[in-house]
């Protein structure tokens, strides 16, 4: 085959053929790009695509089972709420909530690092001992510290506690990448050119650090919901009764043996969702930074 | 007035062993080098890895702090400038490394990258910059189409073109250039070397040239620095060096450079052994342990580099003027 392709040049093929074949090419992971596309269209067009008002009661339609109704494909919770409706609101809060907290861990753990790994000796112990110290602690608790810290639950708190912990993980990938980076001779150049270092570390070191930024994203986009859905489940998350993963499984818990579909299909989301989005780091970091692919 | 004096410059770095760093010793990179570069010469600097040219080369930009020793550019020792003095020395003295690959951002345009020190030092912006990129282009000999292209776009010679229009953008005097064309083929060699020789006419630049090809430095330079082990053993106009080299070491590497020879003489001189650790090095001449010359002396005094009518320095206690001399020139003559 590949001796053919070599002496007969492909003919010409049109955008979407040419894509097609780098995308094989590329080996994409399908399953886990279709949760991540269900899940964002979900997140975007919640309004849109819920059978019902997520908050709406129905009196006569309590704890109806799944499967039995047409028109509450998941069944209902004890006071007849829509749960499929809930769980694609709650799509909207995750996912909501792990994109913000990432972003901003990401910016404050990727400057922490390239600093610390730029300027070295002491700034750099001071840092790396204090990110040592997040990555061994527990991260839930962490989180539930910072939270009640951060005066209870909330989302804007949810979003600070999860910042809080994350970041350390972009600062040591960053900082070991700006240790290897900065002895490359184009650093050396721009220090000979009389390049300030604030500028010599952005402009130079850090977009040779973004794909190891984007490959932890998408690394911890899966924890990063896992930890959304844990505070939320132990009640210093989401506020209660707001549509979230945590908080939907939290409230199934006490009747788990009888009315087990509202914690079942909460919980079935979260696995699903965090699987996918490991995956699809999995295969990221493997296409982007195949020397990485036996860290973690 | 030399462009360029270098007196007794030291480099150690130190050699930490063990989980406590126990200072265990120093590795002398650079030991005790005295050298002058003049105004528009190409001073060529040769050694085996690991003899500290580098590290020298180096030391000249301030890019490695020297142990100690003095560096005066234009009169002025570098190690007692402001900051601000530093910055301005550092627009007159460039540097082009080896690799080519390691030296220009990945992430940055061509034209970014060349004109990045006419932006720091505020000698061109907006319009006018582009325009003075483009003509460093043309004078390297790319296209001024490349202006917008990405470093991973280019071969090896090209990337080192880029390298050069780098340095040559903030219009330097003086230019280190620390094994430029090594890890090139051999028919860019030739173009990169005619290039630099064609920017040191038309720009009247001084080049510290750096190599371990002795037929490259001998193509290029006016004068040759024979280093071994940090210490500099001889050093002399080209011709003397290819003519009359005067130190065994430097007898050796010239009998160690592949002639096409159909005929090879005999008289190939092959050194025993291997260049000693820069940590501990042997006592008296560095050499000693490898010279099949040595006498009692080598073992104990080291030897000063001595000069000699033309400005042929060697350091040497067996070979020298009024001292021993080669009955054959070397073979590379």
């Amino acid at each position: 085959m590949a001796t053919q392709d070599l002496a007969t040049p492909l003919p010409q093929a049109n955008t979407a053929t040419r894509a097609w074949r780098k995308a094989r090419e590329l080996k994409l992971p399908w399953i886990p790009i279709f949760v991540l596309v269900v899940l964002m269209v979900a997140a975007i067009f919640a309004p849109l695509l819920a059978p019902h008002n997520p908050e709406q009661l129905n009196k006569r339609d309590r704890e109806v089972p799944p499967f039995e109704s047409s028109k509450f494909l998941l069944g209902t919770d004890k006071s007849g709420k829509d749960i499929l409706s809930r769980l694609i609101y709650g799509a909207r809060t995750s996912v909501f909530i792990s994109l913000v907290a990432l972003g901003t861990g990401a910016v404050i753990g990727s400057a922490i690092g390239v600093m610390s790994g730029y300027f070295g000796g002491r700034v750099d112990i001071v840092l790396m001992r204090l990110v040592d110290a997040v990555l061994g602690f527990p991260t839930v608790l962490l989180a539930l510290i910072i939270v009640a810290i951060a005066g209870g639950a909330g989302i804007g708190n949810v979003i600070v506690a999860v910042a809080a912990t994350v970041w350390a993980r972009f600062a040591r990938q960053a900082r070991g990448e700006v240790l290897s980076i900065k002895e490359r001779d184009f650093v050396t150049l721009a220090i000979v050119a009389g390049v300030s270092a604030p500028v010599i570390m952005w402009r130079h070191i850090f977009p040779n650090v973004i794909n190891t930024v984007l490959i932890v994203i998408s690394l911890l986009v899966g924890q990063t919901i896992l930890l959304e859905a844990s505070l939320s489940f132990l009640g210093v998350g989401v506020p209660p009764g707001d549509p979230a993963w945590g908080i939907m499984v939290s409230e199934g818990r006490d009747q788990i043996f009888e009315i087990w579909w509202l914690a079942l299909f909460p919980g079935l989301a979260i696995t699903i969702v965090v699987m996918a989005m490991n995956f699809f780091g999995d295969w990221l970091r493997d296409t982007l930074d195949p020397r990485l692919r036996r860290t973690r | 007035m030399s462009l360029l004096e270098i007196r007794n410059l030291k480099k150690y770095f130190p050699v930490a062993e063990g989980l406590i760093s126990r200072r265990k010793g120093d590795v002398k990179a650079v030991d005790g080098v005295s050298l002058t570069v003049e105004e528009g010469e190409t001073l060529g600097v040769v050694g085996e890895s690991g003899c500290g040219k580098s590290t020298l080369g180096r030391t000249i930009l301030r890019l490695i702090e020297p142990t100690d020793g003095e560096i005066l550019f234009e009169n002025k020792d570098i190690m007692r400038v402001s900051s601000a003095e530093m910055r301005d020395l550092r627009r007159r003295m460039q540097i082009i490394f080896q690799d080519p690959y390691a030296s220009l951002n990945p992430r940055m345009r061509v034209g970014e990258i060349i004109g990045e020190g006419l932006k720091i030092h505020k000698m061109a912006s907006g319009s006018g910059r582009r325009e003075q990129v483009m003509a460093l282009l043309d004078k390297v000999g790319l296209r001024e189409d490349h202006y917008d292209r990405y470093p991973h776009e280019f071969s090896g010679g090209q990337r080192q073109r880029i390298g050069i229009a780098r340095a040559l953008a903030v219009s330097p005097k003086f230019i280190v250039a620390d094994e430029p064309v090594s890890s090139l083929d051999v028919s860019i060699q030739a173009q990169i070397i005619n290039l630099l020789q064609e920017l040191q006419e038309s720009m009247s630049l001084t080049f510290f040239f750096i190599s371990h090809d002795l037929r490259v430095v001998e193509h290029v330079s006016h004068r040759v620095a024979i280093m071994y082990l940090g210490k500099v053993v001889e050093i002399a106009p080209s011709d003397a060096i290819y003519k009359d080299a005067r130190h065994p070491y430097t007898r050796a590497l010239l009998s160690a450079v592949p002639m096409p020879d159909p005929n090879p003489k005999k008289d190939r001189m092959v050194l025993e052994g291997d260049v000693p650790s820069p940590v501990n090095p042997p006592s008296g001449c560095n050499f000693h342990p490898r010279c099949p010359y040595r006498e009692q002396i080598c073992t104990e005094v080291e030897p000063e580099l001595e000069f000699a009518y033309g400005g042929h320095g060697t350091a040497c206690h067996v070979f020298g003027p009024g001292k021993r001399s080669w009955p054959n020139p070397p073979r590379l003559s």
